[in-house]
Formats: structure tokens, C-alpha cells, sequence
């Protein structure tokens, strides 16, 4: 049996008196493209962010590669960084710098790589996600919302990362650009080989980006599967949430 | 037993944001001494937070000297001291108002600033982005502004320094009828390198809080643009706050042998 890439153990994070995630169990192989479903306010985001040690959570344990790396810090915490890269849902660009040196931010600060050369990568990976060289020179906030997702995107694969986040990729955009940054996703994971890892309720896209799919409720993982199997799960939560019912077992707190 | 619960909660909230801020102050220090060292983004700081401070500081600074000539004249004509006028100037301003004028001015302009650029961030998910990039963000953004604010202040005292003597020798000399040369005498025999060493020393600590306030507050915002504009509003009033009593404390320190 192959280690797992990325691996949470009864990962628990509380805010408060909020209990958000109470005990999550999750496994993503190597090469696949995991995503994980649910509404909004459930810890998807608490999830990834666990991952990534930006949130600590209170207990459990996350391992990457058969690593844990649930309290590491500093230069351990640099070098398993090294192997992540993420596509944020506002695409997260640095406004302050053009497109290309955003592209190019993880290869020069993260890597010490020498400007001019990480920039012809830059140009590169935006070559990859249908950009051409002229947007490399523009600010991110002369972008439209769809460009900038696919800015977030060539950053996020600019540093060939062994594992991708994507959190809610295609959210606020139109069909049309949803679906073209669907094929993006697919078609870059696959061409670097990498691990993804996505979180969104968007059924479309989940179907389209994933091999398997795992349902977030109540702070729990409680249904996953082959993609395929999605439509007989036979779990009153799943069939309520992919086919979008105001009635049935979730019901959604009106009130924060 | 509810107004105690009340006095436990407000004590409990203030010892929280203490400690949060004591730690983020030394994962600050911790970041400013460990290498990568961003020069390039230091210069950069330098040029926003000193360079372009110069003008509203200089002006400030005149206008100070020139009151403070005024007021010492009128005050000191009561007793017949009114010659006394160059030395308390030039003693208030390096001592005293240089450094505290140039760090509230730059508590209005460059902690805002900080505060309104990290709390843009920091809403908008980037400082996260940073952190998926394999950049500290204390490293990346609080350390060269810290530095920044910690090398200019001193800077920009010195220069306000120079010009609120300046307006007090132009206010004495062209409306209090002192003679000029007399002055500039009475002001550089009475000076010792002690009254602006002790006002450099002190400017370097207000730029220290100025650029410290910005940066905790900016980190620490939540929500949208209300959230920002309240971090902006703290980091504005609690770094003018230490700098006045951090004023008091390092007066007593220098001066009080």
C-alpha cells in the first residue's frame, strides 16, 4: 500500500464555543484529484487552512507524505510549504506587484531564484493557463475577474508544487469561465503530476475536477466515494445537497 | 455579581490583547534579526515612510518653533526674561517637540498606512497567499517596515529639528525684533549634544511603535472594510497613546540621574 499524500486523523478545531471541525478523517492518494462538498460555513476552508498551517487545530494529527507536519514551525514548516501551492478564491494577488512577479512571488522570495530567470517562467506558466506575455506587465486590478483566477493559477503551479489547493475555484464567475477554469485545473494538475485537493458547492465543477468526493457536515466527513458513485450514495445529506433542496434533513442556520 | 463579571471580562480582554500583542511583537523582533534580510523592500519603506514624511513633518516643525518663540517671549515678558527665548527654543524642540511632532505626524500618516495596506491584506486573503508561497509574512512585511520607521524617524527628527529652530529664529528675528546673529550665538552655546541625541533616541522608539501599531493592527483586522477601518482608527490612536507615554518613560530614563 502506497502512503497516503496527505492524511488527517481526527483533526478537531473549535472557535470560541463554535465547534467547526469535530473529528475529521480523510485520505487523499497520490496523483488524484480529492474535492471535498458542502455548505457554506461547515470548515472546508478551516480544512484546507489546517492543512496548510495557517489555522492550528486543537487536536489530531495531519500528515503529508507519512510526515507530520501538525506542529512543525519555521524552516520545517518552509520546506513542507514548498510542496503546496494554492489557488485562493479571490485569487489572492499581491496588488502591489504586476502579474508576472505574482506568478513568478513563490520562485524568487521562496526559492531565491534570480529575477530575470523566474520571470521567463512566469511567462511560461501564463502561457499554460491562456495568457499572453503583454498581461505579464499589467497590475492584477487592471485584470477581469476571470483573468485573475487564472493569474491565481499560474501562480500556483509556477513553482511545480507536489500538491494543489483550490478553494472554490469557479465561484463568482460566469458558466462559461467556470468551465473553461475547470479544463485548466484538469489539465494543469495533470500535466504536473501533482495531488489535488479542492473544496467547493459547486456540483458541476466537483463532478468535472474529481476522482473522488467527500461530503462536509455537521464538522464531520459523511459520505465518500468514487465520483461516479455520487448519485447512489444512498445518504439523505448527499442527495439534499447535490440536487440543491431547500427540504430535507441539512437545514440551514438562517442565523449566524 | 453581573458588574463583576463585567470588570473580569474587560480585565480578561485587555490581558488577552496584551499577550497577543507581546507576541507578536517578538515573533517581530525574532524576524527583524534572522536572515533573508529584504533590502529592497526596507529602501522601499524607507522612501514611503521618511522621504515622503518630509514635507508635512518640516512643515509642523516651523510652525512649532515659531509658536513656541512667541509664547516664550510673552510668557517671559511678564518677569523680564524675555531674552531667554533662544535657548528654551532650541531646548524644547530638540528635547522634546522635534520628536514628539514627527512621530504623531507619522502616526497619522504611516501607521494609517501600514494599518489600511496589511488590513487589505489581510481581508483579502494575500498574507495567507504569502504563507502558501513559502514567505513569512512577518518576515516579508512587518520587519522592513519596522526597520524602515526605526532608521527614517531619527532622520526626520534631525531635519525637524533644524527647521522648528529655524521658525523660532524667524518669528524672533523678524517680528520680536532679537538680533540674529545674537540668537543663533545664544542658541548653539547653550545646546549640548545630549538634548538631540536624547530626541534621536527617543524618535527611533516612536517609529518603532508607530510602525508596530500599523502592523498588529493591519494582522489583526477581520471582517471587510469596516474591519479595516477600525484597524486603521486603532492603529492611529494607540500608537499617538505610546508615544506620549513612552515620551514620559524615556524622559524620566534620560534625563532623571
Amino acid at each position: 500500500m502506497t502512503t497516503p499524500k496527505i492524511q488527517l486523523i481526527g483533526v478537531k478545531k473549535r472557535f470560541g464555543s463554535k465547534v467547526v471541525l469535530d473529528g475529521i478523517d480523510l485520505t487523499v492518494e497520490p496523483g488524484s484529484s480529492l474535492v471535498i462538498i458542502g455548505g457554506s460555513g461547515t470548515g472546508k476552508s478551516v480544512t484546507i487552512k489546517s492543512i496548510l498551517g495557517i489555522i492550528r487545530p486543537d487536536e489530531g494529527t495531519i500528515l503529508v507524505d507519512g510526515e507530520d507536519i501538525t506542529h512543525i514551525n519555521g524552516a520545517a514548516r518552509d520546506k513542507v510549504m514548498r510542496k503546496f501551492g494554492m489557488l485562493f478564491q479571490g485569487a489572492a494577488l499581491f496588488d502591489s506587484l504586476p502579474v508576472w512577479e505574482n506568478v513568478a512571488f513563490g520562485l524568487i522570495q521562496g526559492r531565491g531564484m534570480a529575477r530575470a530567470k523566474a520571470r521567463d517562467i512566469a511567462i511560461q506558466k501564463l502561457a499554460k493557463v491562456g495568457l499572453t506575455e503583454d498581461v505579464a506587465f499589467l497590475s492584477p486590478s487592471e485584470l477581469s475577474g476571470g483573468m485573475q483566477k487564472r493569474v491565481g493559477l499560474a501562480r500556483a503551479i509556477a513553482a511545480d508544487p507536489e500538491i494543489i489547493f483550490f478553494d472554490e475555484p469557479t465561484t463568482g464567475l460566469d458558466p462559461i469561465m467556470a468551465d473553461i477554469i475547470n479544463d485548466l485545473i484538469i489539465s494543469t494538475v495533470k500535466d504536473v503530476g501533482a495531488t489535488a485537493l479542492s473544496i467547493t458547492h459547486d456540483m458541476v465543477s466537483a463532478r468535472k475536477i474529481s476522482d473522488k468526493i467527500a461530503m462536509l457536515y455537521g464538522g464531520k466527513i459523511i459520505w465518500q466515494g468514487p465520483t461516479g458513485d455520487i448519485d447512489r450514495s444512498g445518504n439523505p445529506y448527499v442527495e439534499q445537497f447535490i440536487h440543491g433542496k431547500a427540504e430535507g434533513p441539512i437545514k440551514m442556520a438562517v442565523k449566524a | 455579581m453581573n458588574f463583576l463579571a463585567y470588570i473580569g471580562r474587560a480585565v480578561m480582554t485587555v490581558l488577552a490583547q496584551l499577550g497577543a500583542l507581546a507576541i507578536f511583537t517578538g515573533r517581530a523582533l525574532a524576524a527583524i534579526v534572522s536572515p533573508p534580510v529584504y533590502f529592497r523592500l526596507i529602501l522601499v519603506q524607507m522612501m514611503r515612510i521618511g522621504y515622503f514624511s518630509l514635507p508635512v513633518v518640516g512643515l509642523t516643525a516651523f510652525f512649532m518653533g515659531g509658536v513656541l518663540a512667541l509664547q516664550i517671549y510673552l510668557g517671559g515678558n511678564r518677569f523680564g526674561a524675555e531674552a531667554i527665548v533662544p535657548q528654551v527654543v532650541v531646548l524644547g524642540i530638540t528635547r522634546e517637540l522635534g520628536p514628539v511632532i514627527a512621530g504623531l505626524m507619522i502616526a497619522g500618516r504611516v501607521a494609517a498606512a501600514i494599518a489600511a495596506e496589511i488590513g487589505t491584506m489581510k481581508v483579502t486573503e494575500q498574507i495567507d497567499a504569502l504563507t502558501t508561497l513559502a514567505t513569512n509574512p512577518i518576515k516579508y512585511l512587518v520587519a522592513p517596515r519596522i526597520v524602515a520607521a526605526v532608521v527614517s524617524m531619527p532622520l526626520l527628527t534631525l531635519v525637524g529639528d533644524s527647521i522648528g529652530v529655524l521658525g523660532g529664529y524667524i518669528v524672533s528675528v523678524y517680528s520680536l525684533d532679537f538680533n540674529g546673529p545674537a540668537y543663533l550665538k545664544n542658541t548653539a552655546d547653550f545646546l549640548h549634544s545630549d538634548d538631540v541625541t536624547s530626541g534621536l533616541i527617543k524618535a527611533a522608539v516612536f517609529g518603532f511603535i508607530v510602525a508596530l501599531m500599523g502592523c498588529y493592527n493591519g494582522f489583526n483586522s477581520k471582517g471587510g472594510a469596516q474591519g479595516v477601518g477600525n484597524a486603521t482608527t486603532y492603529a492611529v490612536v494607540s500608537s499617538s497613546i505610546l508615544i506620549l507615554a513612552a515620551d514620559y518613560v524615556l524622559t524620566a530614563l534620560l534625563f532623571h540621574k
